[in-house]
């Protein structure tokens, strides 16, 4: 008897009730609306329609794009009890599809954070092992896929949100390019810099979910109006020349030699696919991180002023005046790390600093990107690693604020860039933990980027390893 | 530019941003965000002369739509997840006879 809709949602839960106890990947499950929407896609069935490209598939998003359903926390106690009114561009994409979101995940606050540890609830576990973290700030997502608890999931990068968890928990994580998907109903940290990415165990997999959440949105007027190729296709074409950039700035002091040695194999195997290596350079790679964290923080110092108590979130209980309503709220709401951020975003933009930080800032962004357009003209992807190192352990850099920062070196550059970014597994450390391979192309060049990633997996197996306690 | 934060600055950025700090987080805030700063700094090393400022990386400007209303919310699901509402209003402590903020 072939299974059914409703018996692959019933299945889905079992799996998230097993797992998630060690994990805590999930802040909400969204089980009545699954089953429902399961029901009703199963009787479509009968009937003998034709299905969408996910019919049935069950999902998982990330807690800071709205949904209709349950809660949309975003990791905040600030929006612990906070019921979004609409569903986000992607999430009504999605579900035309036939996809079944079956669960919130966790993230760091506000998607502020490499760790999932500035969670305002709880930290999230990498399935690899338990003690380290799953990266983030996506990490409730990318966790839920490498424990094979949903073959997809959604979440988003500001400077490698979701790059870095995918690369930390071994599976595969897409960066679009800045434009391709809405971002309404993505709630905003850094809106020049945000975009909704795509977890899945394979390249097919991200190509099929990008090809159902990108397109113009009206609503969205950050949403390019360019026509959405069919990237599913394009991954078996004939590959045809193909030239591999390397940058020196990214093979540097500070790179784990497992991960150098992984890379480099991974750089091997496309010599033997046939490809031409390039060197390229990045000269401003080393302000990346200056760069970025002055942008997001400005933008996020400015996107998070709606938190006020007014209209919607936490409000202090006993506000002395107006003034009080709005910093006692936010001061009860927020976590530490989003404070910090929106301090520095607010000293950045303020009178005396503005030119100094912010402007000189956004000169630089400009710099930046044009090396990444200089250097992909002379090549089709750029090849690094994705992270420096693989999954570091639960407070292990949690005392110093920069040194998390700096994890962020090989990502940031693609957000300020606005380009298009992928990770996909690329082998595993003595110790066992994940290592990704990161692969950036030129704007709206997702279509070949995915081609050169899916003919890695063609000849290699690292995409198939699954974390030893989900063998089950 | 300049480096370094003091506790005045750290107390006037918290009142910019509307953020009740503790004594204990101004002085915790002041240092990280000190160590940050002088991170930030070496950004003075970059030539930045003549080149233009990029605030976002798309060739998108001046996005508009027709001056057409369109479905609003509706002012139940607008209030629904009002901390404090009353009619159709969002209900907040009196704003008038403050200082200046």
């Amino acid at each position: 008897m072939a299974a059914t809709v409703t018996d692959g949602i019933t299945a889905t839960f079992e799996r998230i009730a097993r797992f998630d106890p060690l994990l805590h990947c999930v802040l909400g499950l969204l089980e009545a609306s699954a089953l429902e929407s399961a029901k009703r896609l199963d009787e479509i069935r009968q009937t003998g329609a034709v299905p969408g490209p996910l019919n049935g598939m069950p999902i998982a998003i990330k807690d800071n794009i709205c949904l209709d359903v349950g809660m949309t926390t975003c990791g905040s106690r600030m929006l612990a009890n906070f019921r979004s009114p609409y569903n986000a561009h992607v999430v009504e994409r999605l579900l035309a599809a036939g996809a079944i979101p079956v669960c919130k995940t966790n993230l760091d606050e506000f998607a502020m954070g490499g760790s999932t540890e500035n969670s305002g609830f709880f930290p999230t576990r990498n399935p690899w092992n338990p003690d380290h973290v799953p990266g983030g700030s996506s990490g409730g997502s990318a966790a839920a896929v490498a424990a094979r608890l949903v073959p997809y999931a959604l979440g988003s990068e500001t400077g490698g949100s979701v790059r870095q968890p995918a690369a930390f928990c071994g599976i595969c994580g897409l960066k679009p390019s800045y434009g391709r998907v809405s971002r309404y109903g993505l709630v905003a940290f850094g809106s020049s810099l945000d975009q909704v990415g795509v977890f899945a165990t394979d390249v097919p997999g991200l190509a099929t979910v990008l090809g159902v959440i990108a397109g113009h949105d009206p609503r969205d007027s950050t949403s390019v109006a360019a026509p959405v190729p069919d990237f599913v296709r394009t991954l078996n074409e004939p590959i045809g020349p193909l030239r591999i950039g390397i940058a020196p700035e990214y093979f540097g002091a500070g790179l784990d030699p497992e991960v150098r040695a992984a890379v480099e194999a991974a750089l091997e195997v496309y010599r033997t696919l046939g490809a031409e290596v390039h060197e390229v350079r990045l000269p401003h790679a080393s302000y990346t991180i200056a760069c970025y964290y002055i942008l997001c923080t400005a933008e996020a110092s400015s996107n998070l002023a709606r938190f006020d108590g007014v209209r919607y979130g936490h409000r202090t209980a006993r506000p002395a005046d107006y003034i009080d309503l709005y910093s006692a709220s936010r001061a009860e709401g927020f976590g530490p790390e989003v404070k910090r951020r929106i301090m520095l975003g607010t000293y950045v933009l303020s009178s005396g600093y503005y030119d100094a930080y912010y402007l000189k800032a956004l000169k630089v962004r400009t710099l930046i990107r044009n090396d990444f357009l200089a250097a992909l003209s002379h090549c089709d992807v750029i090849l690094s690693p994705t992270t420096p190192t693989p999954a570091f352990r639960l407070g292990e850099k949690t005392a110093d604020p920069l040194q998390m920062y700096l994890m962020d070196i090989y990502n940031c550059g693609a957000n300020l860039a606005g380009i298009p970014a992928v990770s996909i597994p690329c082998g595993f450390t003595r110790a066992g933990l994940p290592i990704g391979l990161q692969l950036m192309a030129a704007p709206f060049a997702e279509g070949r980027m995915l081609q050169i990633a899916h003919a890695y997996q063609q000849v290699t197996d690292h995409h198939f390893r699954k974390p030893p306690i989900c063998a089950g | 530019m300049p480096g370094g934060i003091d506790e005045q600055q750290v107390r006037h950025i918290a009142h910019l941003a509307r953020l009740r700090l503790s004594d204990a987080e101004v002085v915790q805030f002041g240092g990280q965000l000190g160590a940050i700063l002088e991170y930030m700094k070496q950004l003075n090393e970059v030539d930045t002369a003549g080149v233009e400022p990029t605030a976002h990386p798309l060739p998108v400007h001046s996005v508009f739509r027709e001056d057409e209303p369109a479905d609003p919310l509706g002012v139940a699901r607008v209030l629904a997840n009002a901390p404090e509402a009353a009619g159709a209003y969002f209900k907040v402590p009196k704003v008038l006879e403050q200082g200046s903020a």
